[in-house]
């Protein structure tokens, strides 16, 4: 599938902004189901964009504005071409072994009631199958958990998280890899982009799922929020740890007061590529 | 030299020069009230100390009238009021200990001997005569800062930032006061001269220690023009308008010089001083003191932000 | 437990030879002068200003730790031992290091558990595979050392974040100069005086390849309120370098500045006494005040060298502590010079039921615990207290190491009636450029100034005393 990704930050600021510095994880990379054909960062200002990769490899680019500013946006926009590898990455950049992706984090570690949902699981599953334990996880967090924009926000932790029973798709990422992790499964988050088969293209944000370690087949992608492994309609950009390892924006700013956020992301697929 | 640290060099000598002329303020209101009612008239000189202070605004969301217990207890002690004394005290001495190498030994033995001594005054309100003592020492304080800074700092820009925060201050605390007492300083008001007044005008001088000056300068009774001149325009008068812009414009002065660039805040001051300096008071009794005045507050705050802009940030 | 050896008179209460002399002036000296002199030295603190903030203690943000006024005496041969062992450790910390961020061989080699280092909270994934200026990590370790008896030093523990206590090190030196100008005429003492140079000179060889002929260093501190702001304050003053918080430095353009009434000036090499959580809201904790926004993607682009770079707390956990022997020996072939204490891993099960057993005479720390908190005296504490370690260690094991209880050497120190022996240890300092290591002579001795108490820490009560390394 060719998708075409178009999303666009841009930020107001009451007063006028002293500086600002930004870290974008907004760069997807090829791998197996994943070919990038066209992508570009466009940023509103005249400024030096530095690329670097980070130490899981994702393309992170820093830039710097140092003049008085009442708005700034950032553009990301490109063309990747997929294909349904029934969830398994293949290929991809991989600067780890896969237990580090054991490690806990302020934003994963499990509480008491998670360890208690991993215990439940595991006693549910009682063979050893990794795969079974990871669909058993996917399918009854699903049950679990609501999907609601409202309660959380981007420091939300996994434990809190799961005492609401409510969450957006990072939260739910987040769940899926304190759980699996407590059952000793490497876990690890990817930040991306998701087509939607309904036909609605314009979204609010990007898209958050997971990929675990299973051994024999690899890493997996499974999205918890629509219950399912990835499929053709994700474009995989970035991995970390958690949320703030892969967070397409990490920003900090002095002066501008008061700061209003828009953000459009329009993910469509594009129109029928010629197969040869 | 750090932002920083020129930045808190600016402010340890700003909030010393705050704490005085809050002290200042507060003794001549309370030799004012200490007046039978007949020679001062019957405004409320509590309130007017408040105007004064520039804390109003902070004052009566806490309190319905103006007296005296509660003006001294605000003015001094009160931790809510961030400009308080005790608050002056306090983020001076904070301001200076973030740059302790940067000040010199005696400076900081000042300040944080005030800062620890300011604990002996506690802040239970006390008798009149306590005040006093309390107002005394804080003035004394803001002397030996001033005078062990004056006479062991390096002449270099440390010197003259910390320099630039004392003479900004200054010039907004002796505007403020004529800010607030303008209308007394009018030559063309019908009560000239009255009883009423002279009380007043001795008060106005006090506040900016200019009594005995005034007397040397003009050789003559208390006249309010006179006042206003001295106040203003004479460069003679360590606190007065002009004197301040002086030593504004010289400071800046230097650290351009020192640097090899000059910015908004030499223009800015040069600006002001050179309004000053081409002033006459009969003129701006023409324009209206209390225009003039005001002016001069919003482009004394100008020049602050100027600073700030090009040095502190 | 047996008697502690006394550094002074040894195990046999005959006054060791490096000792002679202060020995017969200590006789020569009355109580009341040595009780005078403390009450000078006190004062001098005071007036330098040398103070300490203690955690939990809300009013007291400023307190002096406790100066004795006896030295602490080491022979040549002594610290020869001691520097070279010393250099030895710090070699093979810094391989370390670069293999653990880079090949991963010490891994492969199985020579130390994979999950020791990715689940160690120390390990810093982001600079995996980065390379560090001149392929230093640890500029600045301070190592503690503790002696046994005659011929045995141990290292009790490796500092190789951001260690304290330089500053006290130097100070200490010049008061007693001022105090006992006799004394001194009676021993040729190693002076430590040259310390700030060599830190400069170690930071400044380290500066990144961009940076100019005249690399500008500066030293970042948390701010007045950091336990150790009057050794940050102090330090930058002898070097003569900026001291800097978070707020007054700024990333343009992929390059380190600090703001200054002249502008932005480009830095090249920062001291860093902020941890590596709090260095950079964008890359670690996004809540820290106390970071610059963007200085690890410039330390990454080696446009900025910080020391000690980030991630070095993996080489000085307490749990990978017990394996340094082994990291000497895979690294540089040869024996170690400095010895470990010997330490059972409560992760391996073995020595958890071994530690277990004898839990009141073991003394049991947590492995990523400072500052002698969350540690247990095995023959100091209280049934309850042991009790409840014992519980804690059930629950996670790997979270703890047990060692047997020390009897550290004891120094003679004044204290309220005249001179008694009190338990020390030493903290020498490692400095590592790109050119080679400097060792100033000596170190900080720390001394438990309660009668038989062992814990050193002057966040709970220790105090220090001058360290003398006698020259040849």
């Amino acid at each position: 599938m060719r998708i075409h990704i178009f999303h666009e930050t841009v930020y107001r600021y009451e007063a006028p902004l002293t500086r600002a510095i930004q870290v974008l994880r907004v760069t997807p990379r090829h791998h197996e189901g994943q070919y990038v054909v066209n992508w570009r960062i466009e940023i509103s200002e005249d400024c030096k964009l530095d690329a670097q990769e980070d130490a899981f490899g994702d393309i992170m680019h820093t830039f710097s504005v140092h003049e008085p500013l009442d708005a700034l946006s950032v553009v990301v926009a490109g063309e990747v071409e997929t294909q349904d590898t029934h969830g398994i990455v293949r290929n991809a950049v991989e600067r780890f072994p896969p237990s580090l992706f054991l490690r806990e984090t302020p934003l994963t570690q499990p509480d008491a009631a998670i360890q208690d949902f991993a215990r439940h699981l595991a006693e549910g599953n009682g063979g050893t199958d990794k795969l079974d334990l990871l669909h058993a996880l996917l399918g009854e967090l699903h049950r679990e958990v609501t999907y609601d924009t409202d309660p959380t926000h981007a420091a939300t932790t996994a434990a809190e998280a799961f005492a609401l029973r409510r969450g957006v798709c990072q939260d739910l990422a987040h769940i899926f890899i304190a759980t699996a992790r407590t059952l000793d499964i490497p876990a690890r988050y990817v930040g991306g982009y998701f087509r939607r088969s309904d036909g609605v293209t314009a979204q609010e944000a990007g898209h958050a799922w997971v990929e675990a370690f299973v051994p024999g087949l690899g890493w997996v992608g499974f999205d918890p929020a629509h219950a399912i492994c990835t499929t053709d309609a994700h474009v995989r950009v970035a991995i970390g740890l958690d949320y703030l390892g892969a967070a397409p924006v990490r920003g900090a700013r002095v002066g501008g007061g008061e700061e209003k956020l828009s953000v459009a992301v329009n993910v469509t697929q594009a129109a029928q590529q010629i197969q040869s | 030299m750090l932002s920083r640290t020129a930045d808190n060099l600016y402010w340890v000598s700003r909030y010393v020069e705050r704490a005085e002329y809050l002290a200042r303020i507060l003794e001549v209101t309370m030799r004012l009230t200490s007046l039978p009612i007949g020679y001062v008239g019957a405004t409320n000189e509590w309130e007017s100390a408040i105007a004064t202070a520039g804390c109003s605004k902070a004052f009566y969301a806490r309190h319905s009238e103006a007296n005296e217990a509660n003006v001294m207890e605000f003015l001094t002690f009160a931790p809510q009021n961030p400009s308080s004394i005790s608050n002056c005290i306090e983020l001076a001495r904070t301001n200076a200990r973030a740059v302790r190498t940067a000040i010199t030994s005696e400076m900081w033995d000042v300040i944080n001997g005030a800062w620890l001594e300011l604990e002996r005054f506690g802040n239970a309100a006390g008798s009149r005569e306590e005040f006093m003592r309390f107002l005394r020492w804080v003035q004394e304080t803001s002397l030996r800062f001033d005078g062990s800074a004056f006479r062991t700092m390096l002449r270099n820009d440390m010197y003259w930032f910390s320099r630039l925060g004392l003479n900004i201050e200054r010039a907004d605390n002796t505007a403020r006061i004529l800010d607030k007492k303008y209308h007394l300083l009018l030559p063309a008001d019908a009560r000239i001269g009255g009883p009423l007044d002279y009380y007043q005008w001795a008060a106005i001088l006090r506040s900016v220690s200019a009594l005995t000056s005034y007397h040397w300068v003009y050789r003559e009774g208390l006249k309010p023009w006179l006042i206003a001149d001295l106040l203003i325009l004479n460069p003679q008068m360590p606190r007065s308008l002009a004197s301040c812009y002086d030593n504004l414009v010289r400071h800046c002065d230097s650290i351009a010089t020192a640097y090899g660039r000059q910015g908004p805040a030499q223009r800015k001051a040069r600006a002001i001083r050179t309004k000053l300096q081409n002033s006459s008071m009969e003129e701006i009794f023409q324009r209206g003191l209390h225009e003039f005045i005001e002016e001069f507050i919003a482009d004394n705050n100008q020049l602050g932000s100027a600073i700030t802009r090009q040095y502190l940030m | 437990m047996a008697f502690a050896f006394d550094e002074m008179l040894g195990h046999d209460e005959q006054v060791r030879g490096t000792y002679t002399a202060l020995n017969t002036w200590l006789r020569e000296q009355s109580p009341d002068l040595l009780e005078q002199r403390c009450q000078e030295a006190e004062l001098l603190f005071r007036r330098i200003g040398i103070t300490f903030a203690v955690y939990g203690e809300a009013d007291s943000t400023e307190r002096l730790i406790p100066f004795d006024v006896i030295p602490r005496i080491l022979s040549s041969a002594e610290w020869d031992i001691l520097r070279r062992g010393l250099e030895q450790r710090v070699r093979a910390i810094n391989l370390y290091l670069n293999d653990i961020y880079g090949r991963r061989d010490i891994l492969r080699a199985g020579v130390l558990p994979e999950e020791m280092v990715f689940q160690n909270p120390l390990f810093r994934p982001e600079m995996n595979g980065q390379r560090v200026p001149h392929d230093v990590y640890v500029h600045i370790a301070g190592i503690d050392i503790v002696r046994v008896d005659e011929k045995t030093f141990y290292v009790l523990e490796d500092n190789a974040r951001t260690p304290s206590g330089v500053s006290y090190m130097l100070e200490n030196r010049e008061i007693m100069l001022r105090l006992f100008p006799d004394l001194f005429s009676r021993y040729r003492v190693a002076p430590v005086e040259k310390y700030p140079d060599e830190l400069l000179a170690t930071l400044q060889s380290v500066a990144p390849a961009t940076a100019s002929a005249e690399p500008t260093v500066v030293l970042l501190t948390p701010g007045i309120y950091n336990s150790a702001y009057f050794e940050h304050s102090f330090l930058a003053d002898k070097l003569g370098i900026e001291l800097v918080e978070g707020r007054d430095l700024v990333v343009k353009n992929g390059v380190v500045h600090m703001r200054t009434t002249e502008g932005l000036k480009r830095v090249d090499v920062i001291y860093r006494r902020v941890d590596d959580e709090f260095l950079d809201p964008l890359a670690f904790r996004p809540d820290t005040e106390l970071g610059v926004p963007g200085l690890m993607a410039a330390y990454l682009a080696g446009q900025v060298t910080l020391a000690n770079a980030v991630g070095t707390g993996v080489a000085d956990d307490k749990a990978i502590y017990s394996y340094m022997p082994e990291i000497v020996q895979f690294y540089l072939g040869e024996e170690p010079i400095l010895n470990n204490v010997p330490t059972w891993r409560c992760r391996e099960p073995s020595h958890l039921s071994h530690v277990l057993d004898r839990l009141p005479e073991l003394v049991v720390k947590v492995v990523n615990g400072s500052g002698g908190y969350g540690m247990l005296v095995g023959p100091a504490a209280s049934k309850a207290e042991i009790a409840e370690f014992r519980a804690r260690i059930k629950a996670s094991p790997k979270n703890y190491i047990a060692q047997p209880t020390l009897s550290l050497s004891t120094c003679p120190t004044f204290v309220d009636r005249g001179v008694a022996p009190r338990h020390i240890d030493l903290r020498p300092f490692v400095l590592t450029g790109r050119d080679r290591i400097r060792i100033a002579p000596g170190g900080l001795t720390r001394v438990a100034l309660q009668n038989g108490s062992l814990v050193v820490n002057s966040s709970q009560g220790g105090g220090t005393k001058d360290t003398w390394v006698l020259d040849r």
